[in-house]
């Protein structure tokens, strides 16, 4: 099982209502994110709108407000809310004694 | 022949008992057996093996214990007469050390051989300890035990101070404990909050404030880095910040790990824990497990609920009646007397989950529930947790919640009456003379009374009768009384900071100081905010307010800030960022430029540019090489320009009369002066300052947001000049005659700007909004009010001139800069 997921460490290395950034050679870089309510998400680091970095926006429930334009991305999903159309890709996770796992071919597989 | 224990063949039963050994005399150990017996009493000759020397108990009645609240007699489960009417043999004191698999045996410390037809491990779980210098001095305990509890009364007998790490469920009633028994306690947790597997940072607020209330230290955020000991006995706890803690005794609680080296000495299938599959059966079909020591669907359990589930499930398992365990959804109770804390299920919201948030300052009370898809999914109480089990029940069961949703936060009471389905008629229900504004002391009839007499809007009532004007608790109350009185002629009033709170910019200020707030957490709690952490337009703007209201002493909270103030750095299109170094009144050096010019090029910054307020900025650097490049330039003596934030930015200046025919005044020394007397300051919007050294006006100082323009007699101030979107020539403020007033009334200016204007408004719209009048009133109707307003701008910034590059440069919050880590597949890994 742990074969399928990626381990890319314990989860203090982010701080409640941060994002930290993961670059896949490859690929989009991804965006792991930690709510105030200490859920994690991880995402394309790639508003839908003009690709701004959402690691670098306001996190809050579990909406991060883009840097570049404040579109609201739901963590969950990806999907814009309010009036924006868009989606970004989500990279399906998990917490795991205190470590953060992604699902490898989530990760890898798009680098192909 | 005598044949041997069965599976899976339920007619064929062995002719005398089968002999079940149980290691562990713990809570799970003992609930299975019990469970066991209920099914089938003649079924096993059951064998318990204890590592502690006593009957079973109940381990999560420790806290009590420790508390002084209950003695170990009243948290026995089972008793001695217990193992003797079921036959039971305790062995009590004499851990197993080996299991052997092919001759189904285990062999105990004292050498004891048992035979076993089937085992079932039920290990428990050991206390993590961090691995710091200092972990094995004496006066260290973990909290597992009736043992660990004596050495803990031990030491407080002797009083002094105790030093908890970990401030989870078990550390936080450790401290509670301690602290009752006389001892000064203090929690170091690593986490920003207290419980933050349980709680959200609203409650962990709270939580935190009565534990500080009730006298315990609190240092979350605090990073254990050495237990510091003295005579071969602990004394003190030091932090990686430096801090030291004074300690008798240091209590960690962590967190704990499933005890798994047996089952792993023994070739069981063992990951984080002992992996069983819904029947509690290990990989060897003879042997099973339950409880904190078990793995079951990638899930470990700490908390006792899931523990009777599994041992229900084993026992249906062993009884041929399989069940089947799927699972449990934990609560939580901290056992901590006088405070109420409850939490359960998922309360991180997401797509499709609505929060419900309920808070009440004056009686201390925080309640949210998440619902999705008309299903309670979520709870999280503080300060009344009557409700917690209904709410529980709720989200085990899954009901429809549609029905009965607009009352849910209210509790069963609320939602079982039904009376709530129509928020405006339990408002209408009520007497005159019921008190709306509990703050104020507002009946419900002159509320009425005032909205008849015209006051269509929440601000208006607001103003008039003052309800709701306070802690905005009764916000909701006011504004059924305005539909049920007006109905669709309802104004809004005043636009609200955001959507999240029924309060304006102007109100959240003037609250802030009345009621001395010093954290967001704090604002969001006793303004009743509607959301559990606001949102990306009221953090920033609390942070600010916060910051300009309590200057020295309010704690900047980095993820309320835009991205820029963040990264201190501006953020580009392509999410690479521009860097721009401070030049004093636009003044440079050749060191300087050559160190800018040597940045350029070792970071392969693709432009340099000259900007509109005559520094140089460097474009195209990645996040990752923001420290560095502010080190360089550091060395070369430049600090952050603060061309990314809501601050004081650049002061532009010509060359005055040092050099230029025509100049009056020294317009570049008094842009120099002015711009080391403001920068650093955080304002609600960026500021921009220039000083032109005659009338000429070649720095354009009347589109500034202060412009000095100098003339032969002295200096013309000039305000809310704006060369944006919609250009406003700024208005004179007033004439000054020497460098000494025009550099006052610039610091009382900002200062009165800071501490009025809604976060997010320049100065140009201030004015236009307030009126010019109205800012010279403020500077100088009173003639003491400019030194007044100087003194507060300069208190300030004696807290806000530290270069924050030279803090990131040195290492500081290095995580917004670095990479978590890299990913390399494989076939870019050549």
């Amino acid at each position: 099982m742990i074969g399928d997921w990626l381990d890319i460490g314990p989860v203090d290395q982010i701080a409640p209502g941060n994002a930290r950034t993961l670059p896949v050679r490859g690929a989009d870089e991804i965006a792991v994110f930690r709510t105030l309510q200490n859920e994690f998400y991880a995402l394309v680091n790639k508003c839908p709108h003009k690709h701004g970095p959402l690691s670098q926006g306001i996190v809050h429930g579990n909406v991060v407000t883009c840097p570049l334009h404040s579109w609201n991305i739901s963590l969950k999903t990806g999907e814009a809310l309010g009036e924006d159309q868009g989606c970004v890709p989500t990279i399906p996770l998990r917490v795991d004694a205190g470590r953060i796992y992604l699902l490898r071919e989530a990760v890898v597989g798009r680098a192909a | 022949m005598n044949a041997p224990a069965s599976f899976g063949d339920p007619v064929k039963r062995a002719p005398v008992r089968e002999k079940l050994v149980v290691i562990g005399n713990g809570m799970a150990g003992c609930r299975a057996v019990e469970e066991i017996l209920a099914r089938d009493c003649n079924r096993f000759d059951v064998t318990i093996f204890g590592a502690e020397p006593r009957v079973n108990y109940n381990r999560i009645m420790l806290s009590p214990v420790l508390a002084g609240e209950k003695a170990f007699e009243d948290i026995i489960i089972n008793g001695d007469d217990w193992y003797a009417d079921n036959g039971i043999t305790l062995v009590s004191g004499d851990p197993v050390v080996s299991i052997d698999r092919d001759t189904r045996t285990v062999v105990a410390k004292s050498g004891r051989i048992e035979p076993y037809d089937r085992l079932l491990l039920a290990t428990g779980s050991d206390p993590f300890i961090i691995p710091v210098p200092g972990k094995d001095l004496a006066g260290v305990v973990t909290f597992r035990d009736l043992d660990d509890v004596d050495k803990m009364l031990a030491a407080a007998e002797k009083g002094g101070s105790a030093v908890v790490i970990g401030g989870g469920l078990l550390g936080l009633e450790a401290a509670h404990g301690l602290s009752l028994r006389g001892m000064d306690v203090s929690v170091v947790h690593l986490m920003p909050t207290l419980m933050e597997r349980q709680l959200d940072e609203a409650a962990g607020f709270l939580l935190k404030a009565e534990l500080e209330r009730r006298g315990q230290t609190i240092v979350t955020g605090g990073d254990t880095a050495e237990i510091v000991g003295k005579d071969d006995r602990v004394a003190a706890v030091r932090l990686k910040d430096g801090r030291e803690l004074a300690a008798d005794i240091v209590v960690m609680a962590v967190g704990i790990r499933p005890a798994t080296a047996l089952a792993k000495a023994a070739g069981l299938t063992v990951e984080r824990g002992i992996v069983v599959d819904d029947h509690m059966v290990t990989s060897d079909p003879a042997i099973l497990a339950v409880g904190e020591c078990v793995q079951h669907a990638g899930n470990c359990y700490g908390l006792v609920a899931p523990l009777w589930d599994m041992c229900r499930a084993l026992a249906d398992g062993v009884t041929e009646s399989p069940s089947g365990f799927t699972g449990s959804v934990t609560s939580t109770k901290l056992k901590v007397s006088g405070i109420d804390l409850f939490s359960a299920g998922d309360f991180s919201g997401g797509a499709g989950a609505e929060d419900i948030v309920m808070r009440d300052a004056a009686r201390g009370i925080y309640k949210r529930v998440v619902v999705r898809e008309n299903k309670l999914i979520g709870a999280v109480l503080y300060g009344d947790t009557a409700d917690g089990s209904w709410y529980f029940d709720l989200l085990k069961k899954g009901e429809d919640v549609s029905s009965i949703r607009e009352a849910l936060i209210f509790g069963q009471a609320f939602a079982a009456g039904g009376a709530l389905a129509d928020p405006n008629g339990a408002v209408a229900a009520l007497s005159d003379d019921a008190e709306i504004c509990g703050c104020n002391g507002v009946s419900k009839g002159r509320v009425v009374e005032t909205i008849k007499a015209g006051a269509c809007s929440l601000d208006a009532v607001r103003s008039t009768c003052k309800a709701s004007a306070s802690c905005g608790s009764c916000t909701g109350l006011v504004e059924n009384l305005l539909a049920l009185t007006l109905g669709d002629e309802v104004q809004s009033g005043p636009s609200t900071l955001c959507k999240c709170t029924s309060f304006s910019h102007d109100d959240v200020r003037r609250l802030i100081l009345e009621k001395s707030l010093k954290a967001i957490p704090q604002v969001l709690q006793e303004l009743h905010w509607k959301t559990p952490d606001g949102c990306a337009s009221c953090r920033p703007a609390l942070n600010y307010y916060l910051l300009c209201a309590w200057p020295g002493e309010y704690q900047d909270d980095q993820k309320s800030r835009f991205v820029n103030e963040r990264m201190h750095a501006n953020i580009q299109k392509d999410g690479t960022y521009s860097v721009v170094p401070r030049m004093w009144g636009g003044l440079t050096s050749p060191r300087e430029l050559r160190a800018i010019a040597d940045v350029v090029e070792k970071y392969n910054a693709p432009m340099v540019k000259v900007t509109g307020g005559q520094r140089l900025d460097i474009f195209g650097i990645r996040k990752e090489d923001l420290p560095a490049v502010w080190a360089d330039l550091n060395a070369a003596g430049m600090v952050s320009g603060h061309a990314y934030g809501k601050s004081l930015r650049t002061v532009k200046t010509c060359v005055g009369s040092e050099w230029c025919r025509f100049g009056t005044q020294d317009s570049t020394g008094l842009g120099v002066k002015l711009e080391r007397m403001t920068w650093g300051s955080w304002m609600p919007h960026k500021f921009k300052i220039a000083v032109s050294g005659c009338p000429r006006n070649c720095a354009e100082a009347t589109i500034k947001d202060f412009g000095v323009v100098c003339v032969d007699s002295g200096y013309e101030l000039h305000v809310g000049g704006n060369g944006g979107i919609k250009v406003r020539a700024t208005d004179l403020l007033c004439k000054v005659a020497s460098e000494a007033e025009a550099m006052d009334v610039c610091a009382a200016f900002i200062q009165l700007y800071r501490e009025q204007a809604h976060y997010l408004e320049r100065t140009a719209p201030w004015i236009e909004r307030v009126g010019l009048e109205h800012v010279k009133a403020g500077l100088f109707d009173d003639p003491e009010e400019v030194s007044r307003l100087v003194t507060r701008f300069r208190f300030s910034q004696q807290f806000m001139q530290d270069d924050p590059w030279a803090e990131r440069a040195a290492g500081k919050d290095a995580g917004l800069h670095q990479h978590l880590a890299e990913v390399r597949p494989l076939e870019f890994a050549q």
